[in-house]
């Protein structure tokens, strides 16, 4: 009987459509961003999108391998994945290859592989794991430490690799704690430490000037956070209870703040600390602060209501935009397809984000709902900070566009997610039973 | 738990709002706002790379050793070339149709989107007609860089050159983009980030004839060039040419240097090439016949070529000797030919007389006394204590590490120690019978002539010296780097650099001294001679010295490859470039002659 089952039974359809629709997208705009008249061959595997689409195959197979394994192993092997996951996180710092300022490639001949793209799913399985076993409850502080400890360590170790951007991702998980229990106020605090954190970043390299007496930028950060503290503190002053929950918030602000500064200055290269910098349009690369975003506007904006049409795109091919089939693929998209073809892709997005969550509702597995949530919070937060950065709402922080940005690890990495929980919950009946 | 379900009503609306507020903002960007877009008629942005000059290097004089001239590069964007007259194009470039086609080809299989070279280095006559008309060529435009050149033609492994950087590069640093110039060489190489300035860029709108529209959000997103800074060095460029003209004809290297601070005045390595060679686009044609050239000038012989340093090494074993207290300045020994070949001489009854004669002999016996202290029961054992404190010794001198100098390339040479002959006989498998021929400057034993000049200034110091270097002076007011400024002691005491000097002396100015040759008028030469066998051919001529006696103003190394005798050929050459250097004249002219006319590259081998 096992032998014989349709692994694509009970498959959710619509998620699995939804993600075809965004590979398919991503590849030909892949096409279109490296396009060249005289290599039109799409099978040239030279070429990046004859590379995606080599890719595009080998995500396939792992889908087919995903499906064919049983649910449960995902759920017994949850913690030896993050733990070996953990391990190659740390192999990558002591032995990985440096490619533009971040220590977070192992390279094998040509091919290279990111093992921080895979340390997301891994991460969201073992908080899956943990806050499914019996007698947990998010409201307990060792739960919440343990918590902490489970998304802080990878989101530390690549960190250490140089990658802001990835590390910034793990703050999605807020939504997942948030959905399991945690207080509301988590929400809020996920997305204040977000903007602490990429307000030490901006701020540490700016020295102020008051009254002649010259501030670092990290300290006067300092000082803000304190003085609000001792406002806060004054409203408060006839609840004492509530001095103890300021005080305690402005010593982790203020370690977090000093922590990313030691992290700056002690322990990442010169030149990792400048690729975040120059990320994070702080430090003048090449071409200048904020020149990124920019060129990004224009080229989005000249796509007009209907776009300028397929291969047509002008400021895409002018290499105007940087990264233009990696973290800016989303301008060829804008300018090819105008709006309309924009707004459908964030249409496809959003129908894929919600399917994700009314699915992890449904299931009757804790562990698969958990992660389930964590699916969807990951794909949501790549989604909210790229597409954010090119049409300049957002910081300049490189992260993929999930299944669009040219890309093995990141691609392969989504995928994986992704059929995990489209494994898990194809199983949902078998819970059941 | 109910209660906990509603939040994913929660959570899916904040990715529904994060999605109406994007939408919202694309709507904003691409339909109502006209700011982004750029006119309809297809203007494009053109990035204009505004390179820096580089630095300026100038000799110790203020003689000026390497400057910039302009040089313009025609640039192609294929895509935006339209129809146009090939004909009149092609005379106003002075090329033919079949060059155009070939290097259109060659652009557009690079990128048709990409600006890509189309004729490198116009000069600047012709670039002032083709600007006038280039507007009439659409996709083509002019991209201003300078060339380096030198006007003294010399010193060129000194100075080094520059080319494109390569990929490797343009990985690892960030400032680097394809098609910028990079030290590859030379002082180039070594003060790259000194002399390379920073670049910037300009930003104009260009319309569809190819017109500048003017600079793009007024020039907001533009960064200044900012010039490198100017380098003076060390060099004294009159002496180098000289040193140059000495060593025409010849195969080997010239190092001079002030002992006073380390300053390198001098660095000859023959044959040498003229450095107006490796410029631009002459690169390509230059570059594989100086490479290919069988006497190799690409080769710095001064920091690379590693050398026994023959009889010069005696000055060493000697203050060793003295220094360890096994010998001292009245110690006489025999000149036993049996021992170790010499050749006929008064007995040398002193450390100086051994010094003037140069006896073999001599330094046989005390090399073993330095060797053998006794110190052990087995001669094995005490061999082994006595060299690994000898090689200890002769570290101390900047031999057998690379004297850390600020041009690249630089070799170390080799001191053997006891770890070496362990492992070539095995231990306990040696002994001062087998390594002997160290004591005179032979065997194992390797030196690179930049350490036999520091050699020179140590002995010109009594005792110390300060890595040689190039570097004087960057712009008016940086200082140089600290380790060019620190003494380094080498461990012996003063008191035994009089008899070696003493020595020295006489090896030029005493009848019977094996330099006669090294004397300048009115000024006290001290000088050692060597001649290195050299198991391929005629032996190599090799001096050192410094002068004058009292207060050394120049040390010097001199090294001939294949010339045989020291007193010969090197030594004169020596004492021309300090009488140079100390007087700016030379007496004797037909000493000079003799050296300029000389041929030593085809010597017939010895046998
Ligand atoms: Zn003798």
């Amino acid at each position: 009987m096992r032998n014989q089952r349709n692994i694509f039974a009970n498959v959710d359809w619509p998620s699995i459509l939804l993600y075809l629709a965004l590979i398919f997208i991503g590849w030909i705009n892949i096409y279109a961003a490296v396009f060249n008249e005289e290599h039109y061959s799409i099978f040239d595997i030279s070429e990046r999108y004859g590379k995606q689409l080599m890719w595009i195959g080998l995500a396939f197979i792992l889908i087919i391998i995903i499906l064919l394994f049983e649910g449960h192993f995902f759920t017994s092997f949850a913690i030896p994945i993050y733990i070996s996951i953990l391990f190659l996180l740390i192999g990558v710092l002591l032995f990985g290859a440096e490619i533009k300022g971040a220590r977070s490639w192992f390279k094998i001949g040509s091919f290279a592989l990111q093992p921080s793209e895979f340390a997301k799913f891994a991460t969201g399985l073992a908080l899956a794991k943990y806050l499914s076993s019996l007698n947990i409850k998010m409201q307990d502080l060792k739960t919440k430490i343990i918590v902490t400890i489970i998304i802080g360590i990878p989101a530390l170790l690549i960190l250490l690799q140089g990658d802001a951007g990835s590390t910034l991702v793990y703050a999605s998980f807020v939504f997942v704690l948030y959905r399991e229990g945690l207080s509301g106020n988590v929400l809020l605090i996920g997305v204040y430490a977000a903007i602490l954190f990429v307000l030490s970043l901006l701020l540490r390299i700016n020295t102020f000037s008051f009254f002649n007496v010259d501030i670092e930028g990290d300290i006067l950060l300092m000082i803000v956070l304190g003085l609000i503290a001792a406002f806060a503190m004054y409203i408060t002053k006839s609840m004492k209870k509530t001095w103890f929950v300021i005080i305690i918030s402005l010593v982790l602000s203020i370690g977090l703040v000093f922590s990313v500064n030691h992290i700056f200055e002690s322990i990442l290269e010169p030149h990792q600390s400048k690729r975040i910098n120059v990320l994070l349009g702080i430090e003048s690369d090449p071409h200048g602060a904020g020149y990124n975003v920019n060129q990004s506007l224009i080229a989005i904006g000249s796509g007009g209501f209907s776009g300028k049409g397929f291969l047509d795109g002008t400021q895409t091919k002018f290499n105007f935009v940087p990264e233009q089939s990696t973290d800016f693929i989303f301008c060829t998209i804008g300018e090819e397809w105008g709006f309309l073809g924009s707004f459908i892709l964030i249409v496809i997005y959003i129908s894929l984000f919600l399917r994700l969550l009314y699915l992890a509702e449904k299931q009757r597995s804790t562990f698969s709902r958990i992660y389930g949530y964590s699916v969807a919070s990951i794909l949501f937060f790549h989604f909210l900070i790229n597409i954010g950065m090119t049409i300049g709402l957002a910081p300049v922080i490189g992260i993929p566009l999930p299944f669009i940005s040219y890309g093995g690890s990141s691609l392969w990495s989504f995928t994986i997610l992704l059929f995990i929980f489209i494994k898990l919950d194809a199983e949902r009946m078998n819970v059941l039973r | 738990m109910n209660n906990l379900s509603s939040r994913q009503i929660v959570v899916g609306i904040i990715f529904l709002f994060v999605a109406l507020v994007y939408s919202l903002r694309l709507f904003y960007v691409q339909v109502i706002n006209n700011e982004y877009k750029l006119n309809s008629d297809n203007n494009v942005l053109r990035e204009i790379t505004q390179y820096p000059a580089r630095g300026l290097i100038y000799d110790r004089n203020g003689d000026l050793l390497v400057y910039n001239e302009a040089a313009y590069d025609l640039m192609v964007v294929p895509k935006l070339v339209l129809e146009m007259d090939t004909n009149s194009f092609c005379n106003l470039l002075e090329i033919s149709q079949t060059e155009f086609v070939s290097k259109f080809k060659k652009a557009r299989s690079y990128s048709r989107y990409k600006p890509s070279v189309f004729i490198k280095e116009i000069s600047s006559i012709s670039y002032a007609s083709i600007q006038e008309q280039l507007f009439q060529y659409p996709g083509f435009f002019v991209q201003t860089r300078t060339l380096r050149k030198y006007p003294k033609n010399n010193a060129a492994h000194i100075l080094g050159y520059i080319g494109e950087v390569n990929p490797a590069t343009i990985e690892k640093n960030a400032y680097y983009r394809s098609g910028d110039y990079i030290g590859k060489s030379g002082l180039e190489y070594a003060y790259e980030d000194i002399l390379r300035g920073r670049r910037g860029v300009k930003r104009v709108l260009v319309d569809v004839h190819n017109r500048e529209k003017g600079s793009y959000k007024e020039g907001a997103t533009d960064t200044i060039a900012i010039t490198g800074k100017t380098i003076f060095t060390t060099l004294d460029i009159q002496l180098q040419e000289y040193g140059e003209k000495l060593m025409v004809n010849k195969k080997g290297s010239i190092v001079a240097i002030d002992p006073n601070t380390g300053e390198i005045l001098a660095l000859v390595s023959a044959p040498s090439y003229n450095p107006n060679l490796l410029v631009g686009r002459s690169v390509k044609k230059n570059y594989p016949l100086l490479a290919n050239d069988d006497l190799n000038p690409l080769f710095n012989r001064a920091t690379m070529a590693s050398y026994p340093p023959g009889s010069i090494f005696k000055t060493v074993q000697a203050l060793i000797g003295m220094q360890d207290g096994v010998i001292n300045e009245n110690s006489g020994f025999p000149c036993i030919k049996s021992l170790v070949g010499c050749h006929n001489h008064p007995t040398a009854t002193s450390v100086s007389s051994s010094i003037k004669m140069s006896c073999n002999p001599y330094y046989y016996s005390v090399f073993r006394k330095i060797i053998q202290q006794g110190k052990h029961k087995s001669f094995f054992k005490d061999s082994e204590v006595g060299l690994h404190q000898w090689s200890n010794q002769v570290k101390k001198f900047g031999f057998g590490q690379q004297l850390a100098t600020d041009i690249p390339n630089i070799k170390s040479g080799f001191i053997p120690d006891v770890k070496f002959y362990n492992k070539w006989y095995g231990e306990g498998r040696w002994a001062f019978s087998t390594i002997y021929s160290l004591s005179i400057g032979q065997g194992e034993i390797g030196i690179v002539p930049l350490q036999m000049a520091n050699l020179a200034a140590i002995l010109a110091n009594r005792g110390y010296y300060y890595v040689p270097h190039f570097i004087k002076r960057i712009d008016d007011t940086e200082h140089i780097p600290k380790e060019f400024t620190t003494k380094n002691n080498v461990g012996i005491n003063k008191k035994y650099f009089i008899p070696i000097i003493e020595g020295m002396e006489k090896v030029v100015g005493e009848a019977g001294g094996t330099a006669r040759r090294a004397k300048i008028e009115n000024i006290i030469v001290c000088g050692k001679t060597g001649t290195a066998q050299n198991p391929h051919g005629e032996d190599h001529s090799i001096f050192i010295a410094f002068a004058p006696k009292d207060n050394p103003k120049i040390a010097i190394a001199v090294y001939v490859e294949n010339a045989g005798f020291g007193g010969t050929w090197a030594a004169p050459i020596a004492s021309l470039m300090m009488e140079s250097y100390l007087t700016d004249s030379i007496k004797d002219k037909e000493k000079e002659n003799r050296i300029l006319n000389a041929n030593l590259l085809n010597v017939i081998p010895k046998k």
